[in-house]
């Protein structure tokens, strides 16, 4: 899932002093489980901007919604009816959602609430941890389903750097050497002869070296 | 056992204190509360294990928010105590009591106060 974060409430705060009807806009998917933009941290975070405002003697109207899904239209319309009862809207949704927003209601001005990270997953209560970055041709067949792309500082392809020590990466001792990972991982499988085999020179160019990206799918357009 | 405690509080019973979300706590405040404390049993004899550790870490989350909001992270508390221990709520709810009193009205009911007067 997209991992997020959430912002600072001073940033926010900042973001949203010179409005006076604003709507905290969550998303139920991917930054829900991260526990930084679903209907939890919307109310939290309505409720501490209402107190702030309050105590500066500036009461402002801030209410709070929780949409479905943020990337996509029919949930973002459902906001339409009410949009104009709003200056700003603030969306605890990831980077996609406040654009796809954004997009969307042209004079709205959108305050992004997180602060967008990876694509990771849950490794513990309180841990997230990137797994992927999308980069467009998955090499995970070849290295023992541990990506190298996302989990190697260096992005090395054919094993590792000279700086793995001790299964950990040169960057810093708290981080997974991934091809240490990678070659536990094939060992355990018994497939240390993929290792052997020279990986081809990649294309970055379903990567971001190719600009932004789209998927076309003719056998599903209508 | 008949105790004396402070009657300017009003008790909310939750079946563990791990269904006390942060913002229950906010809640409080926003509604003009001076302060919120959370009871809870002893650390490590949760019924449901880690009930009161959730609680501890929302009511810590709860105190961040209300320092930056300037209410005041001081006003919320957690304790924990055994169900057996009457005497010692007693004695904790004095003890937040004191630390509210001391402390004065929350900012929020101030601010609101005002309002209302100036209508
Ligand atoms: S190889 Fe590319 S697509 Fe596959 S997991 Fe790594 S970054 Fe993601
Ligand atoms: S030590 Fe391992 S993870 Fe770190 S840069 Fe080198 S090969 Fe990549």
């Amino acid at each position: 899932m997209i991992i997020a974060e959430k912002k600072p409430i001073e940033e926010i705060i900042d973001e949203v002093k010179d409005f006076h009807r604003i709507l905290i806009l969550g998303c139920n998917e991917c930054v829900t489980v991260c526990e930084a933009g679903g209907k939890k941290e919307v109310e939290v975070l309505a409720s501490a901007l209402r107190m702030y405002f309050i105590n500066q003697g500036d009461e402002k109207v801030i209410d709070e919604r929780t949409l479905e899904r943020q990337c996509d239209h029919e949930y973002l319309e459902e906001i339409r009816s009410n949009i104009d009862d709003y200056d700003a809207i603030v969306s605890l949704a990831c980077g996609v959602g406040v654009q796809f927003a954004a997009e969307k209601y042209l004079t709205m001005p959108l305050i992004p609430g997180v602060n967008t990270v990876c694509l990771g997953a849950n490794e513990d209560r309180g841990l997230w941890t990137e797994r992927c970055q999308a980069c467009g041709s998955c090499v995970l067949a070849r290295t023992g389903g541990i990506c190298p792309v996302s989990r190697c500082a260096k992005r090395v392809l054919n094993g590792p750097c000279g700086g793995s020590t001790n299964g950990k990466c040169e960057i810093s001792k708290d981080v997974d050497c991934a091809w240490q990972l990678i070659v536990d991982r094939l060992k355990a499988l018994g497939k240390m002869d993929d290792y052997e085999k020279v990986a081809p020179i990649k294309d970055w160019s379903t990567d971001r070296a190719g600009g932004p990206r789209t998927v076309t799918r003719e056998d599903v357009k209508i | 056992m008949r105790l004396k405690i402070p009657a300017n509080f009003r008790i909310i019973r939750v079946p563990c204190t791990g269904k006390v979300d942060v913002i229950h706590i906010l809640r409080a405040f926003e509604k003009g509360a001076d302060g919120v404390y959370v009871v809870g049993c002893m650390e490590g004899d949760c019924h449901y294990n880690e009930g009161n550790f959730r609680a501890r870490k929302r009511v810590e989350q709860a105190a961040k928010i209300l320092d930056k909001v300037g209410v005041g992270g001081e006003r919320v508390k957690m304790f924990n105590l055994s169900s057996g221990e009457g005497p010692l709520f007693a004695q904790y709810s004095i003890e937040m009591n004191n630390k509210i009193m001391e402390l004065g009205p929350s900012p929020i009911r101030l601010a609101k106060q005002d309002k209302k007067n100036a209508a």
